[in-house]
């Protein structure tokens, strides 16, 4: 199975156990989404529960906001991570405090907002960014990335059921790209839960979405030099699991953190901030981050743009040689 | 054609006198009733008390909030008619999603004088636990959604809210009440839209009071006011005299109907004024005239309202008083009663950002009792919270209260 496919999977297991999950963005009706992420829901459960909406990203999550305080479960799905912003309101002000702001006698924590991100496609400025950072400054929503089809599956289906915004955001690169073994049941993976996909004792790589797959080719090279990594896929990142990184980081002692998305303001920065003020008598060197350039995403420089397994390799070289 | 050729004329049933325009005059759309009694005498008594309680609560609350009692209060003075007006028009379990001007939809719905004083003064029986600014009212009992700052964000998640109602399929709307400014919110177009494209049981109910804080509408669009927009949309609508409650019962009434049966939104514009100030941070002589005011309160809903009710033989003088009286001195006594009670829990501080709180949230409060512990007497309510006795809080001030004055003159608490 493809990403797409297990998306495609995990909705279509999502409305057949829950009749009051509702699924709407633009195009994702007959046509079943640009990247036909949505294929055959319009179908199998009807215009009433999957369904186009008009061109309008507020609108699309205002509404989302609304269904879901009424007690359905909406997933929402904004067609490029880029076009997020004009919901940026419904999102940070309305979703994210709903619960909060009238003392839980109401609550969106049905809702659940799909939505493409990320480089490598081609795409340039418009549609190639990674927003997560703007996000994860707010508390009360929950934010997940999944890194390849078996993990897109379990962290959606629980995504939709967790009693919290969340917003899930899908590596586009690899909708198609990656491939794995997915099981065709029903089965969840935690959220708020990071992923140590293998161990080691040299140095901490860290990640999330279509970077793990650069940082594991990072961590192959560095290995060719007799350098044992251990990588992380973060897969939440808000809330982000402070307790698996640090505990690796405490036994590495140094540790590279890589996104796409700009250095500054980046995620990585509160990753940085945290681990030195709960690790900073183990670390052996200073961390590191391996991250897009501090400018809009360029088109035809895209690959001197991104960090990518030479950039993290390097980086990993500087820190063991401190 | 240009948008002046479409002016929509205004639903009216009662003059200011109390006396009913005959149905030919006031007959605009909708379905006027014909009797002599257009709402009847039970309903109509309740809503004439709704109406004075809400301006016995604006006049003890501002002055409340002159009095330093209360930080922000926000008054429904000249709207009553509107708002109490459409609630009344609405079953129970409608759901009321509104902008901040409504507290009379809320008192229509039975929130008691106490729960409203909760709220204001933030207390520890506060449904929204101290975190919103006074009149951020909400109640799910009542179905009354809790009031969000930020403008015209309710009107997309009403449409949202009603598409849910009428998937469920039981015969409910949800009705959202905005002011004409919000109307110029991206969010009202994107909500109307999808209402009508999604046929959804929905009312949208339009303040047109004349003013968002100080600019005069004439700033804020130039076409008709908002009811034409309905049009461009696709979607039935409605000019009524806002300071007329029965024309806005039966508009309302009507549009109920629609929403219901056909699934179908509607929207209102109720013609009214705010006769008070924005808000009580806000000073309306900088931006309009006295004698434009007194043109308006010369057409107070109230005051309309009570001629037609004492027309009917339904109130007397001897019972205006009465009531006045007794709901001055349940403002008063509710508000005394609600100033005592103790502020949240401090455990309130990290509770309903999520369902449970976070590993790190629990951390943080941790180390802000931590920090409390060590300096209460500058956090009297989170040391209150924690069991610090007030003679603790007092020997904490002595240690530190040499150190304070050093360096800031002793102005620290």
């Amino acid at each position: 199975m493809n990403m797409l496919q297990a998306i495609n999977n995990a909705l279509n297991i999502a409305m057949a156990a829950n009749p009051r999950v509702v699924l709407f963005g633009e195009d994702v009706g007959v046509f079943g989404g640009v990247f036909r992420a949505t294929s055959h829901l319009q179908d199998k459960y009807g215009r009433e529960r999957c369904f186009n909406t008009p061109l309008t990203e507020q609108g699309i999550i205002g509404f989302a906001n609304g269904l879901a305080a009424q007690g359905s479960t909406p997933v929402a799905e904004i067609q490029f991570a880029d076009y997020i912003f004009p919901a940026f309101d419904q999102i940070v002000n309305e979703a994210a405090k709903f619960r909060y702001r009238s003392g839980d006698l109401f609550d969106v924590g049905g809702l659940t907002i799909r939505t493409p991100y990320g480089g490598g496609i081609a795409g340039g400025l418009y549609h190639s960014q990674s927003p997560e950072a703007y996000f994860a400054h707010t508390p009360g929503l929950k934010i997940v990335i999944p890194r390849n089809p078996h993990q897109a599956k379990g962290l959606l289906l629980a995504a939709i059921r967790d009693p919290n915004p969340v917003l899930f955001m899908e590596p586009k690169r690899l909708y198609r790209a990656s491939v794995g073994e997915v099981p065709e049941a029903d089965y969840e993976l935690p959220l708020g839960v990071a992923d140590v996909i293998r161990e080691g004792r040299d140095i901490t790589l860290l990640g999330w979405g279509a970077q793990m797959e650069v940082i594991e080719k990072a961590a192959a090279l560095a290995e060719q030099d007799g350098i044992d990594c251990e990588i992380i896929d973060l897969r939440s990142i808000l809330p982000w699991d402070i307790e698996t990184v640090c505990d690796s980081v405490l036994k590495t002692g140094r540790l590279v953190v890589s996104h796409e998305a700009p250095l500054t303001g980046g995620f990585a920065s509160e990753i940085a901030a945290t681990v030195q003020e709960r690790c900073f008598l183990y670390l052996e060197a200073p961390i590191r981050r391996v991250t897009g350039l501090d400018t809009p995403f360029p088109l035809v420089l895209e690959k001197e743009h991104l960090p990518d397994e030479l950039k993290i390799y390097e980086a990993i070289k500087q820190s063991l040689n401190y | 054609m240009t948008g002046d050729e479409l002016c929509i004329p205004i639903f009216k049933r009662l003059r200011q006198d109390g006396t009913l325009y005959p149905v030919e005059e006031s007959q605009v759309q909708g379905e006027p009733s014909q009797d002599a009694s257009p709402i009847e005498r039970d309903t109509a008594l309740r809503i004439y008390r709704t109406m004075l309680f809400t301006r016995v609560l604006d006049e003890r609350m501002l002055a409340a909030q002159r009095q330093g009692r209360l930080s922000f209060y926000m008054q429904c003075t000249g709207e009553e008619a509107t708002v109490i007006g459409s609630a009344a028009a609405l079953q129970d379990d409608d759901m009321i999603m509104a902008q901040y001007r409504e507290q009379g939809a809320l008192a229509w719905r039975g929130f008691s004088c106490d729960e409203f004083m909760n709220q204001m003064f933030g207390n520890e029986r506060d449904y929204g636990k101290g975190r919103q600014m006074p009149i951020h009212y909400g109640s799910r009992d009542l179905h009354y959604m809790t009031i969000s700052s930020p403008l015209a964000t309710q009107i997309p998640q009403a449409t949202g809210y009603a598409y849910g109602q009428k998937l469920a399929g039981k015969g409910q709307c949800t009705i959202t009440i905005f002011g004409e400014g919000a109307a110029s919110e991206g969010d009202f177009h994107a909500a109307l839209n999808m209402a009508s494209v999604h046929r959804v049981p929905c009312i949208f109910l339009c303040r047109n009071n004349g003013y968002a804080i100080s600019t005069p509408s004439c700033e804020q669009f130039a076409a008709d006011g908002i009811a034409p927009r309905a049009f461009g949309y696709h979607m039935q609508s409605i000019r009524v005299d806002g300071n007329d409650v029965i024309a806005v019962y039966e508009a309302t009434l009507a549009a109920r109907k629609i929403a219901v049966e056909t699934h179908q939104p509607v929207l209102i514009e109720a013609m009214t004024y705010r006769l008070a100030a924005h808000s009580s941070s806000d000073d309306p002589s900088g931006y309009r005239s006295k004698k434009e005011e007194a043109i308006w309160r010369d057409k107070d809903p109230i005051l309309r309202m009570r001629n037609w009710l004492e027309a009917q033989g339904w109130w007397s003088e001897e019972e205006e008083k009465a009531t006045g009286d007794q709901l001055r001195r349940e403002v008063l006594e509710s508000m005394k009663r609600a100033e005592k009670l103790a502020p949240p829990a401090l455990d309130t501080l990290i509770s309903d950002v999520y369902d449970t709180p976070t590993p790190l949230l629990t951390q943080q409060l941790e180390d802000v009792k931590q920090h409390i512990r060590k300096y209460p007497h500058a956090y009297p309510k989170g040391a209150a919270s924690m069991g610090f006795t007030s003679q603790e809080l007092e020997d904490s001030r002595k240690v530190y209260q040499e150190r304070h004055q050093r360096v800031d003159g002793g102005q620290t608490s």
